[in-house]
């Protein structure tokens, strides 16, 4: 490494860096794909399979935006290489519902108005299943505290806190 | 982000051969994407070690914890052997990051992880860790955040982890692999100060791997936990922390270890304050001249100079808090 290298020299073109084959199932179906190694599990759900309920916020693990299930437990998918995921399980908010019959959790952030512009809400769904499935549910102060990898600009933060504990109660 | 190749190895011999031809392991990832992505990190060859079999938690009988370098933090933190032995682990890790990065990271790049510097962090900044010889820009700019422990002219960088700081508390040991066979580093000497080589942060030889963190027995009962002052109130690096294990028999403070964080370029033990309190009952005025030790050595650059205090108040609540009120 040169102290030039660092800003000046471009990353190639995406079609001469390596890629590599990669079979996972999304929201119960089979996908196998070529991707460039780089591409993280968020780009793979957006670009390449147009689920664009994950949203990409600040890119970098900080915001939570991005935030689905991989075999079951909440993770961030922007900062998840998809080359990594043979084999996994991935679930998004776009496979939540059952047909027409939302999830407990998504009815509850409409019946207790728990978002606002709703960018963060997707993220906030599915780090909610997470939190309820991890059992980490038994105060407001809990809640928030292992909640705290999502954040909301809105400030929504107390119908969200809402919606995560009345569901917990339900299911 | 640079291009890489990408391997997924299942055996430890694949690893090494493989890290020996210069490929960079990747385990939970959550460090070393992030600083991909900014061009920090531009490994040509990515080895995926996360099938190897690292996975365990384990306490032999003699009271050993071994926890495997590949243990998520959620599930380190979570396993009954670690909560009800070493409530300072379970704490220190539940204390850091968000949820998902917990399910995500592994003990092993826990202690790996690099510095959140904002200088390292931007390419564009001089930075002797990133590249050596261009200077540090920390030392004369904004620096609220930064070391007062262990700094040199070179660096001023913290590190970032929580639980190191209690693994360093507890005296661990790191169990290393490499071509060469096996061997154990005490962690006092697994994570290096900065000196006129801020580059080099740890012990790992070239294609050595992590293979578990080993906490010694102590002697019981054995009181502990940890403490993190920060700018907000969860998901925030530390200011100051302070990890506390006291072993208290017939009234008197037989052992104790103690380590801060958010304040080294290393975790950092804390002897002085250790020697204070061993043959003493505990009491008020004990924590309070105890922790009075805690910064002792401090070189507070021009914006951090409010973490000298700060240190000694973390360590004299958090003596409190696990010593009790005598």
């Amino acid at each position: 490494m040169t102290t030039e290298s660092a800003s000046r020299i471009p990353p190639p073109a995406e079609e001469t860096a390596p890629s590599s084959d990669v079979t996972l199932t999304v929201n119960g179906k089979l996908h196998s794909l070529r991707v460039d190694n780089r591409t993280s599990l968020l780009d793979l759900l957006r670009e390449h399979l147009g689920l664009t309920g994950s949203k990409t916020g600040c890119n970098a693990g900080a915001c939570g935006a991005c935030t689905v299930l991989v075999d079951g437990r909440r993770v961030n998918s922007c900062l998840t290489l998809a080359v990594r995921l043979e084999g996994a399980e991935v679930t998004t908010v776009e496979g939540l519902a059952d047909g027409d019959e939302l999830h407990p959790l998504q009815q509850a952030f409409i019946d207790l108005d728990a978002a606002q512009c709703g960018f963060c809400t997707p993220g906030q769904i599915m780090s909610g299943v997470g939190c309820i499935r991890e059992g980490h549910t038994g105060s407001g102060e809990e809640i928030r505290e292992w909640m705290s990898g999502n954040i909301c600009r809105c400030g929504c933060y107390v119908n969200i806190v809402r919606a995560v504990g009345q569901t917990a109660g339900r299911i | 982000m640079y291009p890489f190749t990408y391997t997924r190895v299942s055996g430890t011999r694949e690893a090494l051969a493989a890290g020996r031809e210069g490929g960079r392991y990747i385990a939970g990832g959550t460090t070393l994407v992030d600083l991909m992505r900014e061009s920090v990190e531009r490994p040509g060859a990515l080895v995926d070690i996360s099938a190897l079999p690292l996975h365990e938690v384990t306490v032999t009988e003699d009271g050993v914890l071994r926890i495997g370098a590949l243990v998520r933090m959620a599930d380190a933190a979570a396993h009954p052997d670690v909560r009800t032995a070493y409530p300072v682990i379970s704490q220190a890790l539940e204390l850091s990051a968000s949820a998902q990065l917990r399910n995500m990271a592994t003990i092993g790049g826990n202690i790996m992880q690099r510095t959140r510097c904002t200088y390292f962090r931007d390419v564009t900044a001089p930075c002797n860790k990133r590249e050596p010889g261009t200077g540090c820009a920390a030392r004369e700019g904004v620096n609220r955040a930064h070391a007062i422990l262990g700094t040199s002219d070179a660096c001023v960088a913290t590190h970032p982890s929580d639980v190191a700081v209690a693994f360093a508390a507890l005296e661990a040991n790191v169990h290393l692999l490499g071509p060469d066979g096996a061997r154990t580093v005490p962690f006092a000497d697994f994570l290096l100060r900065p000196g006129d080589t801020p580059r080099h942060e740890h012990a790992l030889g070239q294609g050595e791997l992590i293979t578990a963190v080993e906490i010694p027995a102590h002697p019981r009962p054995l009181r502990s936990g940890y403490l993190k002052v920060r700018d907000r109130q969860s998901y925030e690096f530390a200011l100051t922390s302070a990890a506390v294990a006291l072993h208290i028999r017939d009234g008197v403070i037989r052992e104790a270890k103690v380590a801060t964080g958010g304040v080294g370029t290393v975790p950092w033990k804390l002897p002085a304050v250790e020697q204070h309190l061993i043959g003493e009952r505990p009491s008020e005025t004990l924590w309070t001249a105890a922790a009075e030790h805690a910064a002792d050595g401090a070189r507070p650059l021009a914006h951090n100079g409010f973490k000298v205090d700060l240190l000694k108040r973390t360590v004299e609540r958090q003596l409190r808090i696990v010593g009790g009120d005598a």
